[in-house]
């Protein structure tokens, strides 16, 4: 034990605290000076070094954060072309209002709004299932997690190509397994729901065991004994995920919809690669352009960066709107149980 | 004897493990047992999660006349290597390893390192605005990065930095989650007694980082640092913004762009979709039970 303070106690301070003790009263100048200089220093460094190691952090996201997204706002009240960033003319509210007036912005939102819903509902629900079993008592239940988490680790882009195979109109397996129970090929790429589809099954795929873990995460903070007075006064298994597990983890899930929330509306590389060729006009009918593509299309392929920028600020007002109802509910849910 | 010296402050290491298992262990005893149905449920995810992966091995072995034919191929074929080989040298996978290898390592070791310190002293620290702080780290999470893209490229483009790795590897540095891990792991894996004996010995709050905080918070780093590397090596949007396929690649912007040549050769895609995985996927054979330990860790709090 006494080894650990030697480690702390740096040796070229010995004139620091433990030996001058004893002398309180009597002691020389000289020393009493070092001792207030190395007390004020002392004082100094429990003041300020917290600031110091916070500042990094702070620093860089002033930076590379704060600073860019008060600066789109300004861009998006310009006029900016990708070929000329720092040439801005004043433009008003012009780029908003265009906006809304355009057509393709909408069908985008309406696109980014479907398949956040195809991608997101069916991926948590399955999550918290999935979650539920992975409780149970299980052999090599560390196997299965593992398994879980094998998509989180590819990327978007090697998903996404292997996905646009898997449904390939007349070779994909996905259509040549659908033509066993009958149904005949579907043009993934084409046909407008089955595209949102396939593209919301990319993001389902890759998220899915992510969020299992971080319900079964949740699941076992839960106390045992809430289960077992619940079982004590007749409540099946089924009954007990209603009215034990799913209350305890009221938080976590609503964190897990405010991610992927705003992952969902983030969505970019998917629709991207999902038909290559028609690239960020996301599909021949842009039937899965989503914001993201939009935004990346009117800046960097039609450089309208000014554009560009209202278009990601509208995506934040919409992200800040779907956060103030998130809470809302929560509350409401908090207050009604 | 230099381990007798670090290893004191490394003991809270298989504390909080421990308290973490603590309840779980607990319970165990009247844990429900799984059932077969369970377990046929467990391996069809299983399957699900593993198919895409295996097949896109499956596919890279074939050629493109037999990846055009029903049914589709099922087992392996014998042109795998070649078609590595090819992507390899075709999507320019070689500088493109070394690029990812280099914007991920310096992210993830940076990252660690400032979301420790910073982690540590929002856990364990006392300081005027420290709640205010905080809220504003976890209020840095919600902030979408297509918000910053816009104003990013335009500061790119004026340093001339297109093409230059220093244009990913910036921006990635800032990491709320990493800060917000950290002070989760520091909070219960750092008895405040220890730091109050170092500073007793008269530790400067620097040394009690160096010889207190970094010994207990190893395991933490290590799954930060794993995790920081995934999603920097995954990281698709910003490279594909600021780097070109054939100026300086990231893994990812080298695989996307296989898939837009005139002349696809499917079985190349899947080849370099396979490369640009690997890497990862070794990862996680090796260290998969530390990930999922860290993933679920830093969610119990979350």
């Amino acid at each position: 034990m006494a080894t650990r303070h030697d480690t702390a106690a740096p040796p070229e301070k010995e004139g620091g605290a433990a030996p001058g003790r004893p002398a309180a009263d009597a002691v020389p100048p000289a020393v009493a000076k070092k001792r207030a200089r190395l007390s004020r220093r002392w004082q100094r460094d429990m003041r300020w070094s917290p600031y110091a190691f916070v500042s990094p952090f702070f620093l860089l996201f002033l930076a590379f954060g704060l600073f860019p997204l008060i600066y789109t706002a300004w861009a998006s009240l310009h006029t900016v072309e990708l070929t000329a960033p720092t040439d801005m003319e004043w433009a008003g509210l012009r780029n908003y209002t265009r906006i809304f007036d355009d057509e393709f912005y909408w069908n985008a939102a309406r696109n980014t709004l479907t398949i956040g819903i195809i991608s997101t509902v069916p991926q948590l629900l399955m999550a918290l299932g999935l979650a539920h079993i992975l409780n149970y008592k299980l052999r090599a239940s560390t196997f299965y997690r593992v398994m879980m988490l094998a998509p989180y680790a590819t990327s978007i882009a090697a998903a996404s190509l292997v996905f646009v195979l898997l449904f390939g109109r007349d070779y994909g397996m996905i259509n040549w397994a659908l033509n066993f129970v009958g149904i005949d090929n579907i043009d993934w790429q084409n046909e407008k729901w089955a595209s949102q589809l396939a593209v919301s099954s990319i993001v389902i795929w890759r998220w899915t065991g992510y969020n299992a873990l971080i319900y079964l995460a949740a699941m076992q903070a839960i106390p045992q004994d809430l289960y077992e007075s619940a079982a004590l006064d007749g409540a099946s298994r089924w009954q007990q995920f209603i009215h034990v597990t799913l209350p305890q983890l009221r938080p976590t899930i609503l964190f897990t919809v405010v991610v992927s929330t705003i992952g969902a509306s983030q969505l970019f590389g998917e629709p991207l690669l999902f038909d290559a060729n028609k690239g960020a006009s996301g599909g021949s009918q842009h039937q899965f352009q989503t914001l993201g593509l939009y935004m990346y299309e009117q800046g960097w392929l039609n450089q309208h960066l000014g554009r560009a920028s209202a278009i990601a600020w509208t995506m934040f007002l919409i992200l800040i709107v779907i956060g103030i109802v998130n809470y809302v509910i929560s509350r409401r849910l908090r207050a009604s149980s | 004897m230099t381990t007798t010296l670090t290893k004191p402050p490394a003991d809270p290491e298989p504390g909080p493990p421990k308290r973490v298992r603590g309840p779980k262990a607990a319970r165990a005893g009247g844990q429900m047992h799984a059932g077969p149905i369970a377990y046929i449920i467990l391996a069809l995810f299983t399957i699900g999660s593993l198919f895409p992966l295996v097949w896109t091995a499956i596919a890279a072995s074939r050629d493109n006349a037999r990846l055009a034919e029903t049914p589709p191929p099922f087992v392996f074929g014998s042109n795998l290597f070649d078609k590595l080989e090819l992507a390899w040298t075709d999507a320019n996978l070689g500088e493109a390893f070394f690029n990812t290898t280099i914007v991920a390592g310096i992210s993830a070791i940076t990252i660690v390192f400032l979301s420790t310190i910073a982690g540590f002293a929002f856990a364990k620290l006392r300081f005027r605005g420290r709640g205010a702080l905080m809220l504003i780290v976890i209020g840095t999470m919600m902030v979408p990065p297509q918000l910053q893209v816009i104003p990013l490229y335009m500061m790119v483009a004026e340093l001339g930095w297109t093409d230059q790795l220093q244009a990913v590897i910036l921006p990635s540095l800032v990491s709320a989650f990493g800060v917000f891990f950290m002070r989760q792991y520091l909070l219960q894996a750092l008895p405040d007694e220890i730091i109050e004996a170092a500073r007793v010995d008269g530790a400067s709050s620097w040394r009690v980082v160096w010889h207190v905080v970094f010994p207990a918070a190893r395991p933490a780093m290590a799954v930060l640092g794993m995790l920081m590397f995934v999603q920097t090596w995954n990281d698709f949007l910003w490279p594909f913004l600021v780097l070109t396929q054939t100026g300086n690649p990231t893994v990812q912007v080298a695989v996307a762009g296989l898939g837009r040549g005139y002349t696809p050769d499917q079985s190349l895609i899947m080849a370099g979709a396979l490369l640009g995985t690997l890497p990862l996927l070794i990862v996680f054979a090796i260290f998969g039970k530390q990930i999922v330990g860290g993933i679920m860790q830093g969610a119990v709090k979350g």
